[in-house]
């Protein structure tokens, strides 16, 4: 075991896997350098620069090349700076990498991952802030993953390289210095599909992805000491999506919240709503609740402005309360 | 088209430079960014924060020698531009502060800064996704027939997104009044050009879209100020696009927290000899022009300007929550 941050994990993911996958390389802006958040310290030094490529400032050949690549033997895994800066990348991610599969009849395979930095929380104002996951997950063909925990943070990063087919690896960047667990030596993997439950409790459940799953963790925590006994289920992967651990979560307690720092209209939380009420509308006992960030077009730079925004723990705490008092 | 009313044409600026108004303007943005980096380090500016120290030639000699009305669209190293096309430095300091006072209400932030008033289309931090939009305020002003152009800035980085060439082609196939300046330093965040650009002469690039296009020396504000001027004119007489390569180096990191391991010191100071502000200074000694008394009164005065601007900044109160929401569609009640 030894204690690793969140960012330390991906390392240690990309390092282990390129160990083990000569047909494995990483390529993205300045990763030569470790990248802007130094995902890729060291790796040039020890994979050599045919391995860690540096790229042109050029998002959408980025994703081009990597489906490329990934259709002829090699297995990619590209980085974009931020989130905000993958919009010239979707042409390929939805007109090419999505599809893939599909148009050829399953004769292409695509075993691609784009890993991409999200969220706010950093000052980073109007371009370095947002969340794009529902956009990524309403496309059939991508998958999208979305780690809590420096132990999924590895073992998905592993599942998603090893995966046939695209996968889009969210991680937030709040996440990489702030969190910190032990993690087992050596090998392990974290299937891309399944939720999980990291608490259980029977007055209300808190559904979430990303950071916010755990953000609402430690919110479920402190209402543990106010007598209120919470489940918090971790969707982990968003396409392809856990429905019955959803369905299931919903159900135990028949109040549900969901919560996610994207904003509200159109967001993903919209989906797991309708999952809820298709699904375990007769064992509700309150409606269904959502807690995201409000719409507004960008980012304010100012701090108060922002954090004004953004969910946080004691907005979650708060929601739940009054979702638990219904 | 003779619909539109005509404003009648800005000013035209000089074909000589005023060398000392160009000093003050270099001055000026250098202490202000110096005082950006003090405040950086004092916790009073958040985020990212991207210094435009040592490419002070560039935006200074380019604004001035472009008309007052001459639209300018630059790049997210925007701080410069802005302060040469005479934004309140008070203001751009509030908005690097986040704070009400700032250029956009402190929402934008550093990199996002604005005044229309100014003809300043503002700082854009989606590397060349800015290039498109100066291509079309410029299409309107051919539209409207006026003698009205677009200084497009872009850095290195930039000219290899695909949003670079689908502007100069477009703007050369559809001869738009744009005069695009790229301030090439060399490096984008911490990568060589050389390791990503297969031409490193950016301006050849723009010859390919059949542009006329020239290399300026960037460290040298009367050449930046003499390119500009002449090539702006062009520009105006409906000749369509130019492209001017200014070469220029950045004396700090890319933001502020980059170790710069990815150039060697010696390099750094190669260039630092070549010190935009010591160049200018420099002549205008041998010319006699100016002498030390002169210089140290200049300093002072960008000295108070740097430091009334910080004073403004942190004396601006944080915009109100309860704005959070204003001007996300045009309000009703602005008609
Ligand atoms: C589309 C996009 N991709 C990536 C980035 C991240 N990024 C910010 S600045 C930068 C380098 C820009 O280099 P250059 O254009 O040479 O400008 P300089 O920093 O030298 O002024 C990069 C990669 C971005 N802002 N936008
Ligand atoms: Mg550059």
């Amino acid at each position: 075991m030894a204690l690793k941050t969140y960012i330390e994990a991906i390392r240690d993911a990309l390092i282990e896997e390129m160990d083990r996958a000569p047909n494995m390389l990483v390529l993205g802006e300045d990763i030569q350098e470790g990248g802007v958040f130094r995902a890729t310290d060291g790796m040039l030094e020890r994979f050599g620069p045919q391995r860690v490529l540096d790229t042109p400032l050029a998002e959408s050949s980025i994703v081009g090349v990597s489906i490329g690549m990934a259709t002829n033997g090699c297995l990619p895994v590209a980085e974009l700076q931020f989130a905000d800066f993958a919009y010239p990348a979707f042409n390929q991610l939805i007109s090419e990498a999505a599809r893939w599969r599909y148009r050829s009849y399953n004769g292409w395979g695509c075993p691609m991952v784009v890993r991409i930095p999200y969220g706010a929380g950093i000052r980073g104002a109007m371009y370095h802030s947002q969340s794009i996951e529902a956009m990524l997950a309403h496309v059939p063909g991508l998958k999208v993953v979305m780690p809590s925990t420096p132990y999924d943070a590895k073992g998905m990063l592993k599942a998603a390289i090893r995966d046939p087919d695209p996968v889009i690896y969210l991680e937030h960047k709040r996440a990489y210095r702030m969190l910190k667990e032990e993690l087992p030596d050596g090998d392990y993997t974290v299937p891309i599909g399944p939720a999980r439950l990291r608490r259980e409790g029977d007055d209300i459940t808190v559904i979430s992805y990303g950071l916010m799953a755990h953000e609402c963790l430690q919110a479920a925590e402190e209402l543990a000491a106010e007598g209120i006994d919470a489940t918090v289920l971790d969707l982990r992967t968003l396409a392809p999506l856990d429905r019955d651990a959803i369905v299931a979560a919903a159900r135990r307690t028949g109040k549900a919240l969901i919560v996610h720092e994207d904003n509200l209209t159109g967001g993903f939380g919209g989906e797991i709503a309708a999952i809820i009420a298709e699904h375990a509308f007769d064992d509700l006992d309150a409606p269904v609740r959502r807690l995201a960030t409000p719409d507004v077009p960008a980012m304010p730079f100012n701090g108060a402005l922002e954090d004004f925004l953004l969910p946080s723990r004691e907005k979650i705490a708060d929601a739940m309360r009054d979702l638990a008092a219904y | 088209m003779a619909r539109m009313t005509e404003t009648p044409p800005a000013a035209r600026p000089p074909s000589q430079p005023d060398r000392r108004s160009l000093l003050r303007t270099m001055l000026l943005i250098r202490r202000f960014e110096e005082k950006a980096a003090e405040m950086y380090a004092k916790g009073k500016i958040h985020g990212f924060l991207h210094l435009y120290i040592g490419q002070e030639a560039v935006a200074t000699g380019a604004v001035a020698a472009a008309r007052p009305d001459d639209y300018i669209v630059s790049h997210y190293r925007e701080h410069g531009h802005a302060l040469a096309r005479g934004l309140d430095p008070g203001a751009v300091m509030a908005e690097l502060f986040g704070r009400s006072g700032g250029v956009s209400g402190g929402r934008g932030g550093a990199m996002h800064l604005f005044d229309a008033s100014k003809s300043f289309m503002g700082g854009y931090a989606i590397v060349a996704g800015h290039m498109p939009l100066a291509c079309g305020l410029g299409l309107a002003e051919q539209y409207k027939g006026t003698q009205r152009i677009a200084l497009n800035f872009i850095g290195d980085g930039a000219v290899n997104e695909g949003e670079f060439h689908e502007s100069l082609n477009l703007a050369a196939v559809w001869k738009l009044p744009v005069l695009f300046i790229c301030e090439n330093n060399f490096y984008g965040m911490g990568t060589d050009v050389r390791r990503v650009s297969a031409v490193i002469e950016v301006y050849k690039r723009a010859e390919a879209y059949g542009i006329h296009a020239e290399q300026v020396d960037g460290m040298d504000v009367e050449a930046m100020y003499e390119a500009t001027h002449r090539l702006a004119e062009r520009v105006r007489r409906g000749e369509g696009p130019v492209f001017l390569e200014a070469i220029c180096y950045r004396f700090r990191g890319h933001s502020m927290s980059d170790p710069e391991f990815y150039r060697h010191k010696d390099e750094v100071q190669r260039w630092r000899v070549l010190d935009p502000i010591e160049q200018l200074r420099a002549r205008m000694f041998d010319a006699g022009e100016l002498d030390d008394a002169r210089f140290a009164e200049l300093q002072h005065e960008a000295d108070a300007i740097a430091g009334e601007a910080v004073r403004f900044a942190d004396a601006s109160p944080p915009p109100e929550i309860s704005t959070l929401h204003d001007f996300v569609y045009k309000e009703r009640s602005d008609a």
